[in-house]
């Protein structure tokens, strides 16, 4: 739990599904959704600023970044609620710009849920239908199906203020989804359950898009949310969109400091590089001395980097290894303990402060180390990621 | 354990809990149901010409005897008489007519503003708040007066018209149903205005972007969305105006005609005109229970649906 979802990276579910499907490796694929240098301004403050992006069919893409990053400001304009002042946005190859809202095939599941407090939830979920103008009963079919999918038969006739968190949530899923939308939007969608349910619904909701063979693009500031659902994840910055890329790649390969630390937990250590190899990277550093990284980077010798290495990748031991690479030493300062993991703050000699992450693979009896013990920080080459900006 | 926490709470808060709920209630029943229990006595009674000008007057030295010989001289003539005279009837319908016509135009002029209103950028919308609320600071019946001038045969408005050429000879407005409606719906209109404004500005905007995402167009969203969770305030504003309209009898007297009279008319007239205390209670005691029916039916209406969900 305590660290960037490693467990849902073992879901067999997911990882079947990822090794067919990866159409944004194809060149030849064309995008469900592209964003085109779109922008757009509030005021003096650009909230999306340039943003170029394609979204594939069936795929299930997230949209993560901090408050006001300008995430749900670029779903809303796929929606149409706002329009861009710049760039095209194309769906399935057409400008969908002059395009109203309630034209566009694309539904959005609003972040408050935005029920209709005066209608019953099965009027709420028959509402985008009879704006089609179906006949009724396959309106009342279709109603039928779909609350049968979110686990909502028997709550039909209600009032949303009589309903739980989760059932709102799920109408609110239930009425987006009923009009067989081309992309189904989310924003923040479970962001008001707890942390529990939150759980189960994002297991559901990918159960689901699979299911469906919809497109799904979420929008989340939960980076754990994002790595479970999605299988792509957009990172995004002040209106920027900085790393788009499979989970796995956005947190094993972040294309910057800003990622790297954004997504999980990281130790980042300064250096000035000092040869590049074929595969591998030299980097002196003031704090922990001589470094070498497996890993592929455009940095030249002199160049300024950073070392990122993941908490979970560092080894901490009592005594110093056999091999001498990439070890530093310093004073256990604290210890989170989280059930799962065990995290240190070790000091350094020169006052940096690090952290190493060990699974507790046994019932925690005694702790093998302890505050003030000193110990020794060491990694593999390969754990070292080199970083530019 | 929780269960006995829980009753001395109740315990503990029930002296004052109850003295502070009953403090309203003595109220209502000090300066409302004790006076109307009097006016309906009085409804039953006879005039006389006397002090007070009615009979019987119950008397308590005369004892548990006196009290009922009180009681069998009260009759049901007064209602009697409302309902053969033709001149209440017409009262009545005339006051019901001029309430129900003037509170729709209310509501269809009422409406419009509250939505604009509630529409205004947020650091404009005290400004027209005040606007609102503003006519109030001078007297009402300054601003009635007020218009008897703009309305009469060489008032302003007919100025107006001569001058646009609109009119070729000045029509008459003062003393005519049209000036009444004319002098309510201006008077009455904050009192529409308000609640619905109170509810419109309460709504969540996104609604209507929901609406717009599941293929409503914004004229039709307003219909399916806006309008019906509006339906408190629009309720409360109907029954805001409605009620006081059925009894006002300064605007009509003042602007319109004396042909038909309004009930408020009427029983001023039977009041201070006749003496006649009896016949002018009964006119009131019907007024009221007029009123009540549409807040009872109302009511009804909201225990069995809930207006707006919340």
């Amino acid at each position: 739990m305590g660290n960037g979802g490693a467990d849902t990276r073992d879901d067999p579910h997911k990882q079947g599904r990822r090794r067919t499907f990866a159409p944004w490796t194809d060149p030849t694929a064309r995008a469900l959704v592209r964003f085109d240098g779109v922008r757009k301004q509030f005021s003096a403050v650009a909230a999306v600023e340039r943003v170029s992006l394609d979204i594939f069919a069936g795929e299930f893409f997230a949209l993560l970044g901090p408050s006001g990053c300008g995430k749900t400001t670029l779903l809303r304009l796929l929606a149409g609620l706002d329009m861009p002042d710049e760039g095209r946005i194309l769906l399935d190859g057409e400008d969908i710009a002059q395009v109203p809202p309630y034209r566009r095939p694309i539904n959005m599941m609003f972040q408050n849920y935005a029920l209709f407090p005066h209608l019953t939830v099965e009027g709420n979920v028959a509402f985008g239908l009879k704006q089609e103008g179906l006949a009724k009963s396959e309106i009342t079919t279709r109603v039928e199906e779909m609350l049968a999918l979110v686990r909502l038969e028997g709550l039909a006739k209600r009032k949303p203020h009589q309903l739980s968190g989760g059932q709102r949530q799920r109408v609110a899923l239930a009425r987006s989804l009923v009009k067989r939308p081309r992309v189904l939007l989310l924003d923040e969608p479970l962001a008001a359950l707890d942390k529990k349910l939150r759980g189960e619904t994002q297991f559901e909701l990918m159960q689901l898009q699979e299911r469906l063979g919809l497109t799904f693009i979420i929008v989340t500031h939960d980076q754990q949310e994002a790595m479970t659902v999605a299988d792509r994840i957009g990172v995004m910055d002040h209106g920027r969109l900085i790393q788009v890329g499979t989970p796995p790649e956005i947190y094993e390969r972040p294309n910057s400091r800003w990622v790297a630390d954004f997504i999980g937990e990281i130790n980042l250590i300064e250096g000035r590089v000092v040869d590049v190899g074929a595969s591998d990277t030299v980097i002196a550093s003031a704090a922990a001395g001589r470094l070498r990284a497996l890993s592929p980077t455009d940095a030249k010798p002199g160049d300024v980097v950073w070392v990122a290495l993941r908490p979970e990748k560092v080894r901490i031991a009592h005594a110093p290894p056999t091999e001498g690479e990439n070890c530093v030493v310093g004073q256990v300062g604290n210890i989170g303990y989280l059930g799962d993991l065990s995290v240190y703050k070790v000091r350094l000699d020169n006052g940096i402060v690090m952290k190493a992450a060990v699974a507790n693979v046994t019932r925690l009896v005694e702790r093998p180390i302890g505050w003030d013990d000193r110990v020794w920080l060491s990694w593999a080459p390969e754990a070292a990621m080199v970083l530019t900006r | 354990m929780h269960g006995a926490i829980k009753k001395r709470g109740e315990h503990n808060r029930s002296w004052g809990a109850r003295l502070i709920v009953l403090v309203p209630y003595l109220w209502l029943a000090t300066f409302f149901l004790l006076p109307f229990l009097i006016v309906v006595k009085i409804s039953f009674s006879h005039t006389a010409i006397a002090q007070p000008p009615y009979t019987p007057v119950f008397d308590p030295a005369a004892g548990w005897e006196g009290l009922k010989q009180a009681l069998s001289a009260l009759s049901f003539e007064n209602y009697a008489l409302l309902a053969s005279d033709w001149l209440y009837l017409a009262s009545y319908l005339k006051s019901l007519e001029v309430a129900a016509g003037s509170t729709l135009l209310l509501l269809l002029i009422g409406f419009p503003l509250a939505y604009g209103m509630a529409r205004t950028p947020r650091r404009w919308q005290p400004i027209v708040f005040v606007l609102v609320v503003l006519p109030f600071w001078t007297s009402f019946l300054i601003r009635i007066y007020a218009w008897i001038n703009i309305l009469q045969r060489d008032g302003l408005l007919n100025q107006v018209l001569l001058a646009l050429g609109i009119v070729d000879a000045p029509p008459a407005w003062l003393s005519t149903d049209t000036a009444v409606y004319i002098g309510i719906v201006y008077s009455y209109l904050p009192f529409m205005v308000l609640p619905i404004y109170a509810t419109l500005e309460k709504m969540d905007e996104t609604l209507i972007e929901a609406a717009a995402d599941l293929g409503c167009p914004n004229w039709r969203a307003f219909w399916l969305v806006t309008v019906p969770l509006s339906r408190p305030g629009v309720v409360a504003g109907v029954l805001l105006c409605f009620i006081p309209i059925v009894g006002e009898f300064v605007i009509p007297d003042l602007l319109g005609s004396s042909q038909t009279m309004m009930i408020g008319q009427t029983l001023w007239t039977e009041f201070f005109g006749n003496k006649d205390w009896p016949v002018s209670s009964a006119v009131a005691v019907v007024l009221l229970c007029l009123l009540v029916v549409p807040i009872v039916i109302y009511q009804q209406m909201e225990t069995r649906d809930p207006a707006g969900g919340r």
